[in-house]
């Protein structure tokens, strides 16, 4: 039994810090809500109440997937780009200029357009990662700054080009319709954006766990003097890491854009980017975890604004918990004790047989 | 465009450069304090969140300036020591984990100001004390000058004055003098008996104790009241004005005032046919520029520094 | 003896893994003598004195110290006590000032919050006078040579008012010159009433300080004794000789023509220190030519720049003619060599990754490892086991991470990775360094075969039985230099090689050339 969970160790962890949060959102909930009962069924059981919620579920998830995978690939890669978030929005800013400009049949138009914004945003990404394979420059601050310059950048070329000004808000141009992803399921948002969203997971954890490339990502991220070693190219995977992670989140951007919205309409940043960082953090950079644990904090946040309409609790009480979830899952010392325990007893036992 | 000129060397404009700087310097302070000691704390945003929040509900409760000014100092500071915690206890990293904090200041302040005040968008239904704007006499008589530099809110004298005690404290002092020891390299620290992670501590709670000033002047000052995430961005921003100014106190009080002056340019701007976001973008796109440049110059260095050495070995092999 | 101010009796210092670093090592210190530690390494010398300072547990034994008895549980206490150590990674915080680190942690206040700098610079003078260091207060330590640096952390033990130094290697980054002056610092602080420990070994150097030496060999003390009477070669014999005999593994059917040539080969580091003065050797296909050596005296730099990790300054290194230098270290690869590295869990092994994971860094974009991009799994997973086997590898299967396995059954996975890549000439790197009996034999015996299937192998060690053991021939190293040349190494007698090792004698225009 406790060879098994010193093998598992990691995967327990992170479910006990997962167990945690749901008790004390339990436990929030039960001192904040003047009907406790009645709360805790808004918030567990409301996103599964409805068509329409569930599938709400679904449609929240699809970002987090694309921006948490995105970020995954560059996790194993060990580069700390936060850079999502600015990819995704100027990927769709560009992305959408582009559509609302051209015109051609649906079957070319779709997959080019999201093919000009997964480039936009590769594009995005590699000015840190340039920066850091030729400088060493520090990719977490050179990519929380082109997340403002994308952001600002994107706005401008909206608000200044592709406006819609018979729209009450500063919104760009409605798409065509043969470039917008149907909504398939009617009573819901279900686009196609939310398939296409899995299926990048997948691909993505093909390409890491079954091509040479992600290969050489995933030994970087172990021991980058090993990779080298071994006669891996560091550079080449430094660069590739941060120009696949655009591209990811350049198609999500644009994914959201053609399915749920049809236009681009951010006037502030809505936190895709951070969205990304939980997921992949819970889901332990693993593109397949990753959906799982998007679609939980999806489920989490339906359920916090089921809570919050029906309800007496804030939905930021999913804020909270999401952090301190975090929280307990990166620090890596918690549990410590008890690992140490299993640890020394397992190897006294194995002294004994000897 | 006279318009605009005119408008931008008037006095007002550089009246509202201070104005803006205030609440930039304070995190990117933080920022530099916690750098130095080799734990960068990037929770600021969440630090004077936090602090704005908890500042106007105990002025509007208990009607007491300084009554709000200690509950978010305390705060910042607690939010800081939760991140020492796990960061130097628990051995979390320690940028997910501000990222994490970050992340519970924002929907905590969000959270708490539904639950007391019914409005998830600001507490302007409370009536919240501010601190005062001064009037320095004298100065306040010098032309031009005196129109930028006096009647500003108590706290950004209290930033600007920050900046020379910040120099003051790490290059002057004992205590300075182990935080940058640690920051360079702990073992040296270890060795001569200085407890690296008190000391690492106290530097993250002096960088929420900054930040916290920053928030405060948010929401008592800057305006008078708390709003969702007012905060926007300034956290992060200070990350880029301290990488600017080098993590040192004038470099970054100067990197501070430029992002500032950028900053109250766009607003200015906005009347004119330039669009406002470009003008936005630039301090970012510059501190990506210079932080390339910066790193660039230190690989030289370093190459340039074996190269030295190899020199001064031929030298000496000559003697 | 009533003036021994330090007492080391019967310490016994096991380490987590089973190691045993000092096995009922005594050793006592007379006051105001500078006592030299030597022996070669994993002798126990530095355990010995990381036990003494308090950084790390020690599991039997006792400690007397100015009669008193002692255990330091952490370099606070040992300090704090009057022992101070200057380590061979120097502990210094490289953006201050000489006098800002010399009063770290005990600064001068100009009232009570303000640091005195005044004083401080005071301070470091009055030190720097007393003792006779030239240091200068003012400038920061990332701005000076390392011998000035060095005199700084002496220093700063000094004005704590140390009574016993421990100096670790203090020589290894210092030049002759810097090591000269050294030296006359420490008479003066012996003249000064203090008690100096330093380890080492270089015989040139106890000789010529020290007052009483302590050998040790295998994590035991060989003796402590005065001075009088023993000369470099006498103290060499007590470090090296051994009761054991060396089996040698039989010699080599044929050797062939030379495989991997080195001419001239020069390499400064990044400390400005020369690590390699023009090194002549060559490489035979099916032979084992052993290279002995104390470790630091550019061995490690040799094996990493034929493995195409690190540039040379100048010189040559050909394969079969076809120069090696400036390719990656992926073109060296394919061109034949295989490296077993002498730290495998910084380059060797990547611990978090699977067994699978660590055996096909170097080929898994080959054929049938993977086609197109495509991994393998099947193929890769047969063929792990099949290496496992082979290799005899403990571990549960395939995909079991690297991490839980022993030390001996990692080395087994680099060797068994390094020695299937189909390699013209291996460099074995300490290949048996902190590896059970069972698997050194197993590497002894897969590097035997390697050389009778016609391959060059290349055996760096620090140990010398191992090196007798393998290799037809040896060359010796030292300071950077070739200083021997065995060209039969079956008439080699380890107490042949150790005045070499220690340099204390130095063939005339020695080099590994074969030239024929």
């Amino acid at each position: 039994m406790e060879k098994w969970i010193l093998k598992y160790f990691t995967l327990i962890r992170v479910m006990i810090a997962l167990i945690i949060g749901v008790a004390v959102t339990i436990l929030m909930i039960y001192l904040i809500s003047e009907y406790p009962g009645e709360s805790l069924k808004y918030f567990f059981t409301g996103p599964l109440a409805s068509k329409g919620r569930l599938f709400n579920i679904f449609e929240m998830a699809a970002p987090m997937i694309f921006c948490g995978v995105a970020i995954a690939v560059s996790f194993q890669a060990d580069q700390f780009n936060l850079g999502a978030e600015g990819s995704f929005v100027i990927a769709a800013a560009v992305g959408t200029a582009f559509a609302v400009s051209t015109n051609m049949p649906a079957f070319i138009h779709i997959p080019l357009v999201l093919i000009v914004a997964g480039v936009t945003g590769a594009v995005w990404s590699l000015v840190p990662g340039i920066l850091k394979a030729k400088w060493k420059a520090s990719e977490l601050v050179s990519s929380l700054m082109m997340n403002y310059v994308a952001f600002y950048f994107s706005l401008f070329l909206i608000n200044s080009y592709f406006r819609d000004k018979d729209a009450g808000f500063l919104v760009s141009l409605r798409l065509p319709e043969t470039a917008l992803f149907a909504q398939f399921i009617p009573g819901t948002r279900m686009h196609f954006g939310i398939i296409l969203a899995v299926i990048v997971a997948i691909a993505a954890y093909y390409f890491l766990y079954h091509t040479t490339s992600g290969y050489e990502f995933r030994q970087t991220g172990y021991n980058k003097k090993f990779a080298r070693f071994g006669g891996i190219n560091i550079i080449k995977v430094i660069i590739m890491s941060q120009v696949l992670l655009g591209f990811i989140a350049g198609v999500g951007g644009m994914s959201e854009v053609m399915g749920i919205h049809g236009r681009f309409l951010w006037q502030a940043p809505h936190g895709y980017g951070w969205d990304g960082i939980i997921v992949a953090i819970i889901g332990r950079s693993h593109p397949i975890l990753i959906i799982f644990s998007s679609l939980l904090l999806a489920y989490l946040r339906v359920g916090g604004q089921v809570l919050n309409l029906m309800g007496d609790v804030p939905a930021e009480l999913v804020n909270v918990i999401q952090a301190l979830i975090i929280l307990l899952i990166t620090a890596e010392a918690f549990l410590g004790q008890w690992k140490y325990r299993i640890t020394r007893r397992q190897a006294e036992k194995e002294e004994a047989a000897k | 465009m006279n318009e605009l000129f005119s408008s931008i060397f008037s006095v007002n404009f550089g009246f509202a450069i201070l104005r803006v700087m205030t609440p930039l310097l304070f995190p990117a302070m933080g920022i530099a304090v916690s750098t130095m000691a080799g734990s960068q704390n990037i929770a600021m945003e969440g630090s004077m969140l936090i602090a704005a929040f908890f500042g106007v509900i105990v002025g509007a409760f208990t009607g007491s300036l300084w009554l709000a000014l200690l509950a978010g100092i305390a705060a910042g500071v607690l939010l800081c020591m939760i991140l020492g915690y796990f960061h130097l206890k628990l051995k979390a990293d320690i940028f997910l984990s501000a990222v994490a904090l970050n992340m519970f200041a924002s929907g905590m302040t969000i959270f708490l100001l539904f639950m007391i005040t019914g409005d998830k968008g600001s507490t302007s239904s409370l009536n919240s004390p501010v601190f005062p704007n001064l009037t320095i006499p004298l100065i306040n008589k010098i032309p031009v000058l005196g129109g930028i530099l006096s009647g500003h809110n108590i706290l950004t004298y209290v930033a600007l004055i920050s900046v020379f005690l910040f120099y003051i404290l790490m290059f002057k002092t004992p205590f300075g003098l182990r935080i940058r020891a640690v920051g360079q390299n702990p073992h040296a620290a270890e060795s001569v008996g200085i407890n690296v992670n008190r000391t690492k501590m106290y530097a993250l709670m002096l960088s929420g104790a900054l930040a916290a000033l920053g928030g405060l002047y948010l929401s008592m000052g800057y305006v008078s009241w708390f709003s969702r995430d007012m905060t926007a961005g300034r956290g992060f921003i200070a990350i880029a004005a301290a990488t600017l100014g080098g993590m040192m106190p004038l470099g970054t009080m100067l990197s501070s005032l430029f992002f500032a002056l950028v900053s109250a340019v766009a607003i200015y701007i906005a009347s004119l046919n330039i669009p406002s976001e470009l003008i936005q973008l630039i301090p970012y796109l510059v501190t990506v520029v210079a932080l390339a440049v910066f790193s660039g110059r230190a690989i030289k260095r370093k190459k340039e520094k074996e190269i030295e050495a190899d020199k001064e070995l031929e030298t000496e092999k000559d003697e | 003896m009533s003036n021994n101010i330090l007492e080391m009796n019967e310490i016994f210092k096991v380490y987590p893994e089973g190691v045993i670093a000092n096995r009922n090592v005594s050793m006592d210190v007379q006051e105001n003598s500078i006592h030299a530690l030597v022996g070669e390494n994993g002798a126990g010398k530095s355990t010995l004195m990381k036990v003494l300072f308090g950084i790390t547990p020690f599991q039997g034994g006792s400690i007397v110290y100015k009669g008193q008895e002692v255990s330091f549980s952490n370099p606070r206490e040992a300090i704090a006590a009057g022992i101070g150590m200057v380590h061979q990674h120097l502990m210094l915080a490289p953006d201050l000032t000489v006098a800002e680190n010399l009063i770290l942690g005990m600064e001068p206040r100009k009232g009570k919050f303000f640091l005195d700098s005044v004083e401080a610079e005071k301070i470091c003078r009055d030190a720097s006078e007393k003792y006779g260091l030239a240091v200068p207060p003012e400038k920061k330590i990332k701005d000076l040579p390392i011998g000035v640096r060095q005199r700084v952390e002496i220093l700063k033990a000094l004005a704590r008012n140390a009574e016993i130094l421990i100096l670790d290697e203090p020589t290894a980054v210092l030049t002759p010159q810097e090591t000269e002056v050294l030296f006359k610092t420490l008479d003066g602080l012996k003249g000064a009433g203090k008690t100096i420990i330093f380890i080492t070994h270089k015989l040139s150097e106890v000789t010529r300080v020290a007052d009483r030496i302590t050998v040790m060999r295998d994590a035991k003390d060989i003796t402590t004794r005065g001075m009088e009477g023993l000369d470099e070669e006498k103290i060499a014999s007590l470090m090296v000789g051994r009761d054991i005999r060396t089996e040698r593994i039989a010699p080599p059917d044929s050797i062939g023509a030379a495989k991997l040539s080195v001419r001239d080969l020069r390499y400064t580091d990044a400390d400005g220190v020369e690590a390699l003065k023009g090194v002549d050797l060559d490489i035979r296909a099916g032979e084992i030519l052993g290279i002995a050596g104390v470790e630091g005296n550019g061995q490690s730099e040799l094996a990493e720049i034929i493995a195409g990790l690190i540039s040379p300054e100048s010189g040559t290194v050909t394969l079969d003619g076809e120069s090696l230098l400036n390719l990656t270290p992926r073109e060296v690869r394919e061109s034949g060599i295989a490296h077993i590295p002498e730290d495998r869990m910084e380059n060797g092994v990547a611990e978090v990754a699977t067994i699978e994971e660590n055996l096909i860094v170097d080929r898994y974009y080959k054929d049938k490892y993977s086609s197109r991009g495509r991994l393998n799994w099947k193929f890769i997973t047969d063929k792990s086991k099949d290496l496992i086997e082979r290799f005899n590898i403990l571990a549960k299967n395939s995909k079991s991470n690297v991490g839980f396995l022993s030390g001996g059954n990692i080395q087994k996975v680099v060797v068994a990775r390094e020695l299937t890549s189909n390699p013209e000439v291996i460099i074995a790197s300490q290949p048996t360094r902190g590896v059970d009996i069972g698997s050194e034999e197993l590497i002894h015996n897969l590097l035997k075969e390697a050389r009778d299937e016609g391959k060059g192998v290349f055996l760096i060690s620090a140990d010398l039985d191992e090196v007798l053991k393998l290799s037809n021939r040896v060359i010796v190293f030292y300071d950077g230099q070739i200083t021997a040349h065995f060209e039969d190494a079956s008439k080699v007698k380890d107490v042949d090689l150790g005045p070499y090792m220690l340099g204390l004698k130095k063939e005339e225009a020695a080099s590994g050339k074969m030239d024929s």
